[in-house]
């Protein structure tokens, strides 16, 4: 009743048409609520309103013990599970000063860029949706993402058992080892993903629907996005070379080649482009992971029960960060000497780039708006935690 | 005795239309499905889901009828069948062979544009009437996006119109006997091509599908449908999609004319593959925005069929000239 008694006065006042997109709408990916001003189509104002999946992620931290708490991570941020706890085992380990045997680290890395390609395959997928709905051309793009993501979640199935969230990161190591034929197999995935790759480059870079609906639509300046903390592809799309994995390289990545791609202006279009081609810089890594994969145990402890609880010194604080599929994502861990965190701040990279939206929708149509928040790429889970 | 013949012929000529409408809902999905690398209707109905248009016609009619509490009632539930009707009354206008038309007047061209530009007019009512924002904004966009592809649509008609000297679609179609309008040196294809986006935004199909829109407004104008009423906006989508891609092969492509085969069998063959031609650009295209919409028309469309119909009449002139 309030919110309907606001949108009167909007219309009324302002000669503005509230237009309450969300929380159910098929484009806000998630659930996600915008308060729209429109005049015409023209937006006006937009004020974002999160919370709708908020699960209490961080105060949930403080009831578990800390071999209990990777699995609650994959479920932050839905499309990445790896990248999530591979943040929080970090923070862990330094935490707790443990080491890490390097086959362990390489083969985080391996599942970590895998599944960057499977979420960067879902953000370039929906972003079809947004651009072309669901009942057109938008689809067939769709489909063909969500094709290619189940082969690289196949492939995940086969290492761990479960196809999404697979447990692999452990406090001190990782639970699976590689299978025989998982090289091979991979190998093979990558030639069909590369291909592919560019299949949808040159569907969509020569279409000029596709150019004309990307091009000089949501630009984020370079200020803008650090004055919001804005990571990910978001910041990388405006020409700021920022990527954890370079600047403070976490796991192996240390001791990979692989190139950051940079857009040019920060548009919706140099979103997409930084997208597409991290899928076949993460492929060129997991090569590399997979040729120069060290000997050696997995992991360096066991998640053990009760009598050998993992209890990090009274006082210690560790920040964790990765670079997932959406930008930097960060863990804050306060011990105080028990089995279960003091206090645990997750540094969500989707809740910093939401926020650009109430900058760079003003002034755009309805049908932009909608394009922009998909290219932003958020994830709902990783919004509200 | 002559009154008689019309009803039954009428009749006959509408339940075939709506009969072949639902199969080209069960073609599209399929068409779709093997665009998508998806099998599309498969378990109702072996083989290949043969019984999915009928299912989800029972399904259909059998859903609740919803009309919401603060919509107008009377316009909510006249909207459908106006565009349905409408829909179906271009076809008697329609020669389906090369001589037989249900109606047959000497301006069927003028006619069947006529009746197909009073679709807006359903549209608009419909959003109006469902007393719902994203309806009022789609059923705005539908307006001024048919009243602005009336234009360029009317103007690439009138050149197969112009070459053949007449309205009246029996003359047009004799008159390619020598030659189809496809083939006609530069104005054909020109025309064709406007035509066919001209028409492709009159229908509200991909990539002119503004007025539905699910990624931004939902559904769009027929977001508080549901049931039957729904499944009336469905069907008159199709009918004026089959009726569209009818007119296509007549106008460009000599209708029933062929060798060999007899005449309904060329029109089908014809009429299919423009319909599939529209699929496949509905399946492969994202949509514009209502401002490129607009650009597109007012700033390439219209002044081009401008010029192919200035063009037409010349080439018309100096020929009669000679």
């Amino acid at each position: 009743m309030e919110g309907y008694v606001e949108e009167r006065i909007i219309e009324r006042e302002f000669g503005e048409l509230a237009l309450n997109m969300g929380p159910q709408h098929p484009s806000t990916h998630g659930v996600f609520r915008m308060k729209l001003h429109l005049r015409g189509e023209t937006v006006v104002n937009v004020v974002p309103d999160i919370g709708y999946l908020h699960r209490g992620v961080e105060k949930l931290s403080e009831t578990l013990d800390y071999d209990m708490l990777p699995p609650v991570y994959e479920r932050d941020d839905y499309l990445c599970p790896t990248a999530n706890s591979l943040a929080f085992v970090l923070a862990v380990e330094k935490l707790a000063s443990i080491e890490v045997p390097r086959r362990a680290s390489y083969l985080r890395v391996i599942t970590a860029e895998l599944q960057r390609i499977a979420s960067h395959l879902v953000a370039i997928g929906t972003f079809g949706l947004d651009l072309g709905g669901s009942m057109g051309g938008g689809t067939t793009l769709f489909l063909y993402c969500f094709r290619d993501r189940e082969k690289v979640l196949d492939l995940m199935e086969s290492l761990t058992g479960t196809r999404f969230h697979t447990n692999m990161n452990q406090i001190g190591g990782v639970r699976y080892d590689l299978y025989p034929d998982f090289a091979k197999e991979v190998m093979e995935l990558k030639q069909y993903l590369e291909k592919l790759v560019d299949d949808y480059r040159s569907m969509l870079e020569t279409n000029p629907i596709f150019l004309e609906r990307t091009r000089n639509v949501g630009i984020v300046t370079q200020e803008l996005a650090k004055e919001f903390g804005a990571s990910g592809p978001v910041i990388r799309a405006t020409g700021i070379p920022y990527d954890i994995r370079r600047s403070k390289p976490y796991s192996a990545y240390g001791e990979f080649e692989f190139n950051i791609p940079l857009g040019t202006i920060g548009d919706v279009f140099d979103r997409y482009l930084v997208r597409i081609l991290e899928i076949s810089e993460s492929l060129s890594i997991v090569s590399q992971a997979l040729e120069g994969l060290p000997e050696g145990p997995v992991n360096s402890r066991k998640p053990l029960k009760s009598a050998l609880l993992l209890k990090p010194p009274k006082g210690a604080e560790a920040y964790g960060a990765v670079e997932s599929p959406r930008g930097e994502l960060g863990v804050f861990v306060v011990s105080d000497g028990t089995s279960k965190p003091y206090r645990l701040k997750l540094r969500s990279p989707s809740f910093s780039n939401l926020a650009l939206i109430s900058e760079i929708l003003p002034g755009n149509l309805v049908a932009d708006a909608v394009a922009i928040l998909g290219s932003l790429d958020p994830v709902f889970g990783d919004v509200d935690r | 005795m002559i009154f008689i013949m019309g009803f039954l012929e009428s009749a006959i000529l509408l339940g075939a239309v709506i009969g072949i409408v639902a199969y080209l809902t069960w073609l599209e999905r399929k068409f779709s499905g093997r665009m998508q690398s998806r099998i599309g209707p498969y378990l109702v109905g072996r083989p290949h889901g043969w019984l999915q248009p009928i299912a989800d016609g029972l399904k259909l009619i059998s859903k609740e009828d919803i009309v919401p509490a603060k919509a107008d009632g009377l316009l909510f539930n006249f909207a459908p069948a106006w565009i349905l009707v409408v829909s179906l009354l271009g076809f008697a206008f329609l020669p389906i062979t090369a001589n037989w038309v249900l109606v047959n007047m000497d301006l069927g061209l003028l006619y069947f544009t006529a009746f197909g530009s009073l679709i807006v007019i359903g549209v608009f009512t419909s959003g109006w009437a469902s007393n719902n924002k994203y309806a009022l904004l789609s059923s705005l966009r539908s307006a001024a996006q048919i009243v602005a592809y009336e234009v360029p649509l009317l103007f690439s008609l009138l050149v197969p119109a112009i070459l053949a000297g007449s309205l009246d679609f029996m003359d047009i179609i004799r008159a390619q006997k020598g030659y189809w309008f496809i083939t006609f040196p530069v104005i054909g294809q020109i025309s064709f091509l406007i035509f066919l986006l001209a028409s492709l935004a009159e229908s509200n199909r991909m990539p002119f599908d503004l007025s539905e829109a699910e990624s931004e407004l939902v559904a769009g104008f027929s977001i508080e449908y549901s049931g039957m009423k729904f499944a009336y906006f469905y069907l008159g989508e199709y009918v004026h999609l089959l009726a569209v891609s009818l007119l296509v092969s007549i106008l460009f492509f000599g209708g029933p004319l062929g060798p060999i085969l007899p005449g309904g069998v060329w029109i089908t063959i014809k009429t299919m593959a423009v319909f599939l031609g529209i699929l496949w650009i509905r399946w492969s295209f994202l949509r514009v925005r209502i401002d490129q919409l607009m650009m597109f028309n007012w700033k390439i469309l219209t002044p081009v069929s401008f010029i192919v119909l200035l063009l037409a009449g010349l080439w018309v002139n100096l020929k009669a000239g000679m």
